[in-house]
């Protein structure tokens, strides 16, 4: 199906654009803070994952334009992420089950 | 960046919306570009594909016995004697992320028909990707260099070879696919294609810029990989 209209879709400001940018430049500078301060432990993670997380949903909602699209298109998109949530979740389990049983077996010897 | 305006159809906003749109016995996604959507689609799936990468190297790290190389380390890049830790690869971050921020640009001025900034502004987003590739290629051979293998490394648990290539090989491979297609792009912008509406190679459609918000989705996707390897590979 081609699309038979070719007048100019309404774009934005280069501004928010500019502003995005911005940010993501800060949030990579303060990530790789983390690591420059050596910040060890819970406060690492948290800090990775959080400024990995903005990062990620700043591209997708203003440079991938997710921000303006239809409902119908986001949620397709976004909903699958679930699954891979689930998945993270299972292999942290079955990782630990895994390490347990090598060094039970292999150091401790069962 | 969809532009809803279909006639007789009354846009309802938010899930009343997408609820009204699904079951509306026509597109679903409606004002969005079919090849926009398609390539929506393929990036769900390449995202699959990369969080299976990324789960299996939690996996592979947290099981392992031994001591995991500390990335900080490993991937130091000595300035004047002096060891920054990370170096290369923060510049790397910020490489991609100034050429995700001129592909964003190149979209907004494709779609105002500026032909010659938008041309411009993806060959900057090519020259970027490039510089992208150079640098991992550097750090690769170094890596390569110091006795890195995909079965076996001096600074620790064996597995990390193996992940380390898997994981920044298939992102660099996305990269590189990017830059060709980005060149590729790049001339058909300034050669007026999506201006007049010549039809691409191996289609009966005509050119219009929404192709190069496809191309952007594609070069954005790249650099929101490159976010997830970068926190957990070598933050973490």
């Amino acid at each position: 199906m081609e699309e038979t209209k070719k007048e100019q879709t309404t774009t934005h400001k280069i501004g928010i654009y500019l502003w995005i940018w911005g940010i993501l430049f800060v949030l990579s500078f303060c990530s790789y803070m983390v690591d420059w301060f050596q910040f060890q432990g819970l406060l690492r993670w948290s800090l990775i994952l959080t400024f990995m997380f903005l990062k990620a949903g700043l591209i997708m909602a203003f440079f991938m334009h997710l921000f303006w699209e239809r409902y119908a298109l986001v949620n397709v998109l976004l909903w699958p992420m679930t699954a891979i949530a689930c998945f993270v979740f299972l292999m942290v389990a079955e990782f630990k089950y895994t390490l347990f049983s090598r060094l039970f077996y292999f150091f401790i010897g069962g | 960046m969809s532009d809803p305006k279909i006639e007789g159809y009354d846009f309802k906003p938010g899930f009343r919306g997408l609820a009204q749109d699904a079951g509306s016995d026509q597109t679903m996604f409606k004002g969005v570009h079919w090849g926009k959507a398609m390539m929506w689609i393929f990036l769900l799936s390449d995202t699959f594909i990369f969080s299976c990468f990324l789960i299996s190297y939690m996996k592979g790290r947290g099981s392992t016995p031994a001591e995991w190389p500390n990335p900080s380390e490993v991937f130091a890049l000595h300035v004047g004697g002096v060891s920054v830790p990370l170096l290369l690869i923060a510049i790397m971050t910020f490489v991609l992320i100034t050429s995700s921020g001129t592909m964003a640009l190149a979209v907004k001025y494709g779609y105002e028909r500026n032909r010659k900034m938008c041309g411009w502004l993806i060959l900057a987003t090519a020259l970027g990707g490039l510089t992208f590739v150079g640098m991992q290629a550097f750090e690769w051979s170094k890596l390569i260099h110091e006795g890195v293998r995909p079965w076996t490394n001096p600074f620790g648990a064996p597995q990390f070879g193996s992940f380390f290539f898997m994981i920044t090989g298939f992102h660099g491979t996305h990269v590189s696919i990017g830059v060709i297609f980005l060149s590729i792009y790049a001339y058909k912008t300034f050669a007026g294609h999506y201006d007049t509406g010549k039809r691409g190679w191996f289609t009966t459609i005509k050119g219009d810029y929404v192709e190069i918000e496809i191309l952007g989705l594609y070069w954005h996707f790249v650099d929101l990989v490159w976010v997830f390897i970068f926190a957990f590979f070598y933050l973490w």
